[in-house]
Parts: structure tokens; C-alpha cells; sequence
């Protein structure tokens, strides 16, 4: 009885999560334009997806943003926390009090500060500054997945590893890295998701000419949704979920060994 | 043992972290061939003298000598020795074989020469075909062993090894230690060993230094450190003791517990205050009336080999260990020959007098 | 603030400065010895400088001048009282605000207040909600915990705009649930263009932070914990409260924060669904910098609501001293 309850109310609780996204991907393949209507199921919008340079432009910004971001705050951020775990114990907790500081500013305020130093320095917004703001946001990510792995390194196989004759670059890449690997690979990864969902960011450090798909998106939204927004996203949907099965059963392959 | 060479010598080493002093003037020198244990409860420097040996540390002050060459600013990786670490810091994420063979690939050996080496090795340790394993799959007494391996497997002139057979249970810790002795002694190499148990100390080393509080307390051979304790902090660190205040009367007589005892040692002076050391096993039980001083039994325990009793005199209890047992209550007289009452100098003094370090 | 220009050059000096630190350590890395790893922290010491701490200093500057640059308190007071200037302007033309009508303006503070009931609505809804989500998922006896918490995350990666404006359609005049009701001859309800919308909106995006947390602290727990309670004779109830709750209590702060922090300040989601008396902090602070191009007003607002949440945060640190929860996705 109780069990029954339980799993009553996840699958409640899911399906609140899910129906938008539904209908969502329903819409997608209505015929009409109204979202209220049913008019047949038709491909039509998922054609003229790939015939819109708008949307086909702001899918390759924010996809570009999201992979240079996470690549950049993933290299960034590895070797700052490989520094940061490095250092006395006051340094370390103050570089950890810089690290908060992002991760408590609200969205807002991070974009609208951004916004701030790019018009005061004169930088026209657009590309680089979003990408830029971007990796501001995704590095504190990327310290805070490997932090914890430095943690839980034995102390002594950096040392170990000197002591075999390994010099520290050699001991840097052959043990510290590859132990670390899982965390910078979250980090990664919450970068990547991140950095694709932003919108307020975003929003106030990039141009009208450069939009990414959120801020594209938004640009429409009083206008109304077109179809083929849902179109996308449904696609990228799918995507996402491909990779996540993929990336799921590497990880498990490899946990095997 | 004399004749053989000094291998590494520490000439005033000190060692500061953020003003506070963790090491004072150690000079020690280790000769080639030893197997040197350095022994003393936890913060007693021992670790961090093994570490600036091994060069994770830098000494604040002072040099250490390689074979007669400087090698206080050399890097770990440039200096011949390998380490065993506490808890082994073997690499999670090589296998067995690849574990061994770390340094060997460092240094660029050839391929089928690392295999021969590292095979050769996993026999040494008796882990033949364990190569493949994954080094997380093995017990501790097995990683344990990967870890001697790694480190030998470079063929260093000295083996450093911090604790590490702390993690073991007793009957494995006890196994390893008479391995470890056996392996040193077929392969000739210098075994620079740290631990704070001093029963394991007494068994494998040539050499034992006792270290308190930053100080090299005494050196000796463990029959030395055992018999002649230069201080009550060693004394009681190493074997269990009694340890009465008394009074150097003049020389070859002490006295304390009320009672004059003909002894072995002079040049203290006369009417001197000093340290009485008795072993547990060196005060006799006789009949009461005889004998230098009388107590009685305060409590008894079975310890398998002996009995462990507490005899109240008076003055002092001492704690006596016989395979005779008295029953508790018991008036006995006890009796100690002049050859087992060691003098010390008393213990206030004892940190600042033992630092010309060698014998 | 034309008049204060930061010289070109100096970008050029950063990204030289970066690029030179970059260089170094790739240096020190390929030859050996004496590099110190806490190097490695430079280059991201020096990126937090520039796109983090000097824009947080850009917000203070102009929070607390005016357009021609001098200090002045104004800004704030604009906040307590949003006629503040048009007064002052009209006492200067020796008007008298109070017989012309202009009283305070309340505005500001107004949505300040609605912006934090709003955010501390949806913070409860999402703990009573999301709580007993999470026990459940942790269930020993439930094996599909982890299966789950992907089925969490999997919405999230719909673009957050589009999941909340999906939610029109279901919610709009002649949507989905109007439909519905419609058609088995319920009366049609206005759903959209309120409070409860946006409330809704904003449970829907950051329950899953609320659950989060909350799951990964009681998934972590001992079982052995909550057996030896009841071996001591408490009821599965009592162990509830005594041992099972207490302990979970760091990942409920993570996820009051987690869910608290974004909802004060979204400005995206009272704009699609709610009406024009829904105005959030956000969208105040947005239409401030952006539609009036008030710049030292905004900053003074931004820097209320800053404070504001590190303010809570601290209250919540007091909680969880440790920041157990923190570690979420």
C-alpha cells in the first residue's frame, strides 16, 4: 500500500516534469501553426528548421559557446584547482571564499556586471565577450567537480611518483591527471549542459546581431513561438539523450575493468 | 660494521614550518649496508628527517651528503633512493605490473628489460602472476609488498620506508618485518626505516635512533639503546622500566628508596641527583627479610610468559616481572644486582646533552 | 560616465598578462623542479580579477554616484521611494512635491517584497513537494534511485525558456487544461496571466534543485543509522524525526539555496506568464539598466538584492556550518 503511494507520487512528480516536454515535441509535429490545435501531423516545421538561417545561426553560437566555454573553464579550472589544493591552508581557504563568490552572485547580477565591464572598457558585445562570460561562469563548476578528487588523492602519490625519478610535469600528467579525470570530465560535462541553457547571462552580455538560441528565443517569445523552435529543440532533446546513453555506458564498461 | 663507508650524512639539519621548530640540529650519519630505524612517538621528527633524506622536504637549515656529495637542493627524482610510503601511494590507476614499472619507464629502460625486472621483482615478493591485477582488488599485506616492489625494482642504494607496516595486523606486521630484514640483507641495500613501535625497532634494525620533540635523543645498536638508555624518555620508550629519582652518592654507589645499592657506573659526581633505571625483569623477588629493600604484592597479572606484579615499597612501586608468582598481599623482599641498576642523568637536562649524536 | 574610460590598452595587458602566465607554467610544466603548483591558480586568480571582482566593483561604483560621476545616496533612496528624483527636481523648481500629490513612491520596495514572498512560496512548495520525493528515491528498498535522479535531469536540458513557455499552452485561455475541462463540462478558468502562473512556472524549473541535494544527503546515509534507532526501540516514525531528518537537514539547506537564490531574482518567467501586476526584482532590475537606461539606480538595485542573499546565505551557514549539502548534480 504504502509502495504503492510512493511510486505514485514519483511517477506524479515526473509527470508534472514531463508534460510540458511533451507537448512540447507534439507541437512540434502539428501541421497548424496554433499551439491549441491539432492539424495533422506533418515534418513541415523540422524542414523549414534547416532552411532558417536564424535559427540555424544561433544553433551554431551557442553550440561553438558551449564546447570553446567548456573546453576553455575546463582548463582553467583543472589547473586552478591543482593549484588551489597546492597551496597553505589560508591561501587555499581564501581562493576557495573567490571561488563562492560567483556561485552565490544571482544570474542577473553576473550578467548585468559583465555588461557593466564590457561597455566601460568599451568591448563591443558579441561573440568573444559572451564567450567570455561563459567561461566566467562555468570555471568555479569545473574547480568544485575536482576539487574533490585532489581530495581524495592519497598525498603521498604525487611524491611517490618524484621519487620513481618522475620529474613534476611527468608526475603531473602520468598520475595526477589521470586520477583526477573523472572530475574534470564532470566538470566538463555541467560546463557543456550549462553554458547550452543559459539565457540571463547571456542576455546581457551578447549583441542583437549575436544571438544564441535562448536569447533568440526570448527575442520571439512576445511574438509567439514559431513551431520550428520546437522542432529544434525537440532534435537537440533527442541528441542530448543519445549522449547521455552513450557517455552511460562507456562510463559503466569502464567501471567494469 | 666499522669499516664500512658512510653512505648519508645530515650535518645540523633543522627544520622550520611557519616558525614552528620540528627539527634541531640532527647530525646523523648512516652507513652502508644498515638497516637504521628512526623510532619515537608521533611529532617526534622522524618522518619529516626521512622526508628531507628522500627530498620532499627542504631542510630549513644544514646539508645532507650523498656519498659525500651535497644533495640538500637536489629533487626527489634525481637522488638514488626510493621510498615506501605510509599507506603505500600506489597509483589507482595502473595495474600491478604498471605500478612496478613506473620508474623503469621514467627512466626509459627498454621493453623487455622492464618486463624481466618487474617479473623478477613480483617473485622477490612472492607475487608471481599478479601482474594484471588491479592494485585496489589486493589486501593490504599484498599492496604492501607491491609497494617494497616498486621501490626496489630501481635498484636504489637506499630504501626509505615510512611506517609502512602500520596498516598491517599483528601476525602479517610480524611476517614482514622478518621479510623485510631477509630482502635487506640478500640485496645489500641501506634501509633507512621510520616507525614509532619500538618492539618492531628492536627486531630488524643494525641501528636504532630515538628521536623526541626534534631532538635525536640516542643512537646505538638496539642491544645499546635496550642496556643503556641515556635517558629516562628513552628507558621507558623502549621496554618497560622503573624508574626511581635517587641520589649518585659517589662513584659505583646510589642511592634511592632509602637504601645505598652498589652499581656499575661513575663519573656522575658525588651527591648528585639522578635517574634510576630498573628493568621489570632484572628486580629478584626473595624472602622477606632478605634482600636490599621490602614491599609488599599490591596486585598480580598473567601476562603468558611471566606474571606482572606490583610491589608496593613504600617509596616506590616497581613493577617486576617473574615467572614466579607471590599471591597479593604478599611481603617479599626484592633484590637487584649492582650490574642491572643503570644511572641516568636526570630528565630535565636530557634535550639539550645528547646532540653530539654519534657514538 | 563617458567621461571615464578605461584605456584599450589595458585589455591588451590583461589577455598579455594571461597569455605570459599561460606560457610559464606550460614552461615550468615541460622543464622541471622548482615550480611551484600553486601557480597553476595564477592565470584563474587573474580571470576572477577581471570578469568578476572589477565588475563587481563597476556595480559598487555606480550604485553609489550619480551620472556625473559624484558620490551621492541617491540611488537608494530611489529605492525607498521611487518619485525620489522627479521630487527633488520639482522642489528645485520651487514646487512642493506634497501639494502637487507625489507622495512616495512605492514601487520598488513593493516588488522587493512581492519578489521575496514569491521566492519564499515556491522555496516551500518545492521542500514539500520535493522532501518526500527525495526519501522515496532513497529508499533502500527502491532500487531505482539513480535511474531516477537522470529522469530528473533529463528535463533540464530543454531549454529552460521553451519548457516555461510550453507551459502557455497547456495553461492558455483555450489550452490544454481548458480544454479538458471544457469537455467534460467543467467551467474554463483564467490560468494564466497571475500570480499562481508564475508560482507554478517557478516551482516546475527549480524543484529538481530542491530534490537534488536532498536526495544525495539521505542516499549517502548509514542505513545502520536508522537500524540502530529502531534497535533502541523508536518507532519508524520517531526514527523519522530523530535520526533520518536531522541528518538530511544539510542537503535541505543546499536546496533552499538552490531554489531560493534563482527565484528572487528570475525575471524570465513572471514576463511569459505572469500579468502586469507580476512584476519580479528581476525584471525590475532589468528594465531599470535596459528600458529607462538608468544605470546607478540599477546598480543600487542590484547591490540590495546581493546583499540581501548573502544575508540569507549566512543565515542558512549558521544551520549547516559544514556545507555538506553542496555537492548536488
Amino acid at each position: 500500500m504504502t509502495r504503492i503511494f510512493k511510486r505514485g507520487y514519483l511517477a506524479l512528480i515526473l509527470l508534472f516534469l514531463y508534460v510540458p516536454i511533451i507537448v512540447l515535441i507534439i507541437q512540434s509535429f502539428n501541421a497548424g501553426v496554433s499551439r491549441a490545435r491539432w492539424a495533422g501531423f506533418s515534418l513541415k516545421w523540422y524542414v523549414d528548421l534547416f532552411k532558417s538561417p536564424a535559427i540555424m545561426n544561433a544553433l551554431y553560437i551557442t553550440v561553438t559557446i558551449a564546447l570553446l566555454s567548456a573546453v576553455i573553464a575546463t582548463i582553467i579550472g583543472t589547473a586552478a584547482a591543482i593549484g588551489i589544493h597546492a597551496m597553505q591552508k589560508r591561501p587555499q581557504a581564501f581562493m576557495m571564499t573567490l571561488t563562492n563568490i560567483p556561485m552565490t552572485m544571482p544570474d542577473i547580477v553576473t550578467g548585468i556586471s559583465l555588461m557593466l565591464l564590457f561597455i566601460f572598457t568599451q568591448v563591443k558585445r558579441g561573440y568573444i565577450t559572451m564567450l567570455a562570460a561563459h567561461i566566467t561562469f562555468n570555471i568555479p563548476y569545473v574547480i568544485l567537480s575536482v576539487m574533490p578528487k585532489l581530495k581524495q588523492m592519497n598525498k603521498f602519490s604525487y611524491e611517490a611518483a618524484l621519487d620513481l625519478g618522475a620529474t613534476p610535469g611527468y608526475a603531473l600528467r602520468k598520475v595526477i591527471l589521470p586520477f583526477v579525470m573523472p572530475g574534470v570530465i564532470t566538470g566538463a560535462l555541467l560546463s557543456f549542459t550549462l553554458s547550452l541553457d543559459d539565457f540571463t547571462i547571456s542576455y546581457f552580455t551578447t549583441s542583437p546581431l549575436v544571438q544564441n538560441l535562448s536569447t533568440l528565443i526570448y527575442s520571439e517569445a512576445r511574438k509567439g513561438i514559431k513551431p520550428t523552435m520546437n522542432a529544434l529543440s525537440a532534435l537537440m532533446f533527442v541528441a542530448l539523450l543519445i549522449l547521455l546513453l552513450a557517455v552511460n555506458r562507456r562510463v559503466s564498461k569502464t567501471q567494469e575493468v | 660494521m666499522e669499516e664500512r663507508p658512510q653512505l648519508i650524512k645530515l650535518e645540523d639539519v633543522s627544520k622550520e614550518y611557519d616558525g614552528t621548530v620540528v627539527l634541531s640540529d640532527i647530525n646523523l650519519y648512516i652507513r652502508k649496508n644498515e638497516f637504521v630505524t628512526l623510532l619515537g612517538p608521533s611529532g617526534c621528527g622522524k618522518t619529516t628527517t626521512l622526508r628531507i633524506i628522500g627530498g620532499f622536504e627542504r631542510a630549513t637549515t644544514g646539508r645532507v651528503l650523498f656519498d659525500g656529495e651535497d644533495i640538500t637542493d637536489l629533487p626527489p627524482y634525481k637522488r638514488r633512493v626510493n621510498t615506501v610510503f605510509q599507506k603505500y601511494a600506489l597509483f589507482p590507476h595502473l595495474n600491478v605490473f604498471e605500478n612496478i614499472a613506473f620508474g623503469l619507464k621514467v627512466a626509459k629502460r627498454p621493453k623487455d628489460e622492464i618486463k624481466a625486472r618487474v617479473e623478477k621483482m613480483l617473485s622477490l615478493v612472492n607475487l608471481k602472476g599478479y601482474g594484471k591485477r588491479s592494485v585496489e582488488s589486493l589486501s593490504g599485506g599484498q599492496q604492501q609488498r607491491i609497494a617494497i616492489a616498486r621501490a626496489l625494482v630501481n635498484e636504489p642504494e637506499v630504501l626509505l620506508l615510512d611506517e609502512p607496516l602500520g596498516a598491517l595486523d599483528l601476525k602479517l606486521r610480524q611476517e614482514m618485518q622478518l621479510e623485510l630484514k631477509r630482502m635487506q640483507q640478500r640485496l645489500g641495500i641501506t634501509f633507512i626505516f621510520v616507525t614509532h613501535d619500538q618492539e618492531e625497532a628492536l627486531t630488524m634494525s643494525d641501528i636504532i635512533v630515538v628521536m623526541r620533540g626534534g631532538y635525536i635523543q640516542q643512537i646505538g645498536t638496539p642491544k645499546d639503546v635496550y642496556d643503556e638508555p641515556k635517558s629516562a624518555f628513552v628507558a621507558n620508550f623502549i621496554g618497560e622500566s622503573n624508574i626511581i629519582r635517587g641520589t649518585m652518592v659517589k662513584d659505583f654507589l646510589v642511592n634511592f628508596c632509602g637504601a645505598n645499592f652498589p652499581c656499575v657506573d661513575k663519573g656522575f659526581g658525588e651527591d648528585v641527583p639522578v635517574d634510576v633505571l630498573i628493568r621489570p625483569e632484572d628486580v629478584q623477588l626473595v624472602e622477606e627479610g632478605q634482600g636490599m629493600l621490602k614491599g609488599t604484592v599490591r596486585s598480580v597479572l598473567f601476562k603468558g610468559v611471566h606474571y606482572e606484579m606490583i610491589i608496593d615499597t613504600g617509596e616506590f612501586s616497581f613493577k617486576v616481572h617473574s615467572t614466579a608468582m607471590q599471591p597479593e598481599g604478599a611481603a617479599v623482599g626484592l633484590s637487584i644486582i649492582p650490574f642491572n641498576i643503570h644511572i641516568m642523568r636526570p630528565m630535565q637536562v636530557d634535550a639539550f646533552e645528547e646532540e653530539e649524536a654519534e657514538e | 560616465m563617458s567621461n571615464m574610460r578605461f584605456p584599450p590598452w589595458a585589455i591588451w595587458a590583461m589577455l598579455a598578462g594571461l597569455a605570459g602566465f599561460a606560457a610559464m607554467i606550460a614552461a615550468s610544466v615541460r622543464h622541471n623542479r622548482g615550480v611551484r603548483r600553486s601557480l597553476f591558480a595564477y592565470p584563474y586568480g587573474l580571470w576572477m580579477v577581471v570578469f568578476t571582482i572589477i565588475p563587481l566593483l563597476l556595480i559598487g561604483y555606480y550604485a553609489f554616484t550619480n551620472k556625473a560621476g559624484q558620490f551621492t545616496l541617491d540611488n537608494f533612496k530611489t529605492f525607498w521611494d521611487s518619485n525620489y528624483e522627479m521630487n527633488k527636481q520639482l522642489i528645485e523648481l520651487g514646487m512642493d512635491p506634497q501639494t502637487l500629490g507625489s507622495a512616495r513612491g512605492t514601487v520598488n520596495v513593493d516588488t522587493l517584497v512581492y519578489s521575496l514572498w514569491m521566492a519564499f512560496l515556491c522555496t516551500a512548495i518545492c521542500l514539500f513537494v520535493g522532501y518526500p520525493a527525495a526519501l522515496f528515491m532513497a529508499d533502500r528498498e527502491f532500487k531505482l534511485g539513480s535511474t531516477l535522479v537522470i529522469l530528473f535531469i533529463i528535463p533540464m536540458w530543454m531549454n529552460f525558456l521553451l519548457r516555461t513557455i510550453a507551459w502557455m499552452s497547456l495553461l492558455e485561455d483555450n489550452g490544454l487544461i481548458n480544454t479538458i475541462l471544457s469537455a467534460i463540462g467543467l467551467p474554463r478558468m483564467q490560468l494564466m496571466y497571475n500570480s499562481q502562473a508564475v508560482l507554478l512556472g517557478m516551482v516546475y524549473n527549480y524543484l529538481p534543485f530542491m530534490v537534488f541535494p536532498i536526495y544525495n544527503a539521505l542516499a549517502k546515509q548509514d542505513g545502520k543509522l536508522s537500524e540502530a534507532a529502531m534497535d533502541l526501540g523508536a518507532s519508524p516514525m520517531l526514527t523519522f524525526w530523530r535520526v533520518t531528518m536531522p541528518l538530511s537537514l544539510p542537503g535541505v539547506i543546499s536546496g533552499i539555496t538552490m531554489v531560493f537564490m534563482p527565484s528572487v531574482t528570475t525575471f524570465f518567467i513572471p514576463r511569459v506568464l505572469g500579468g502586469g501586476n507580476t512584476e519580479m526584482f528581476g525584471d525590475l532590475i532589468e528594465r531599470t539598466f535596459l528600458s529607462a537606461d538608468n544605470w546607478n539606480v540599477g546598480s543600487a538595485l542590484s547591490l540590495i538584492m546581493m546583499i540581501l542573499i548573502l544575508m540569507s546565505l549566512t543565515l542558512l551557514r549558521k544551520v549547516d556550518p559544514e556545507g555538506e549539502g553542496g555537492s548536488t548534480i
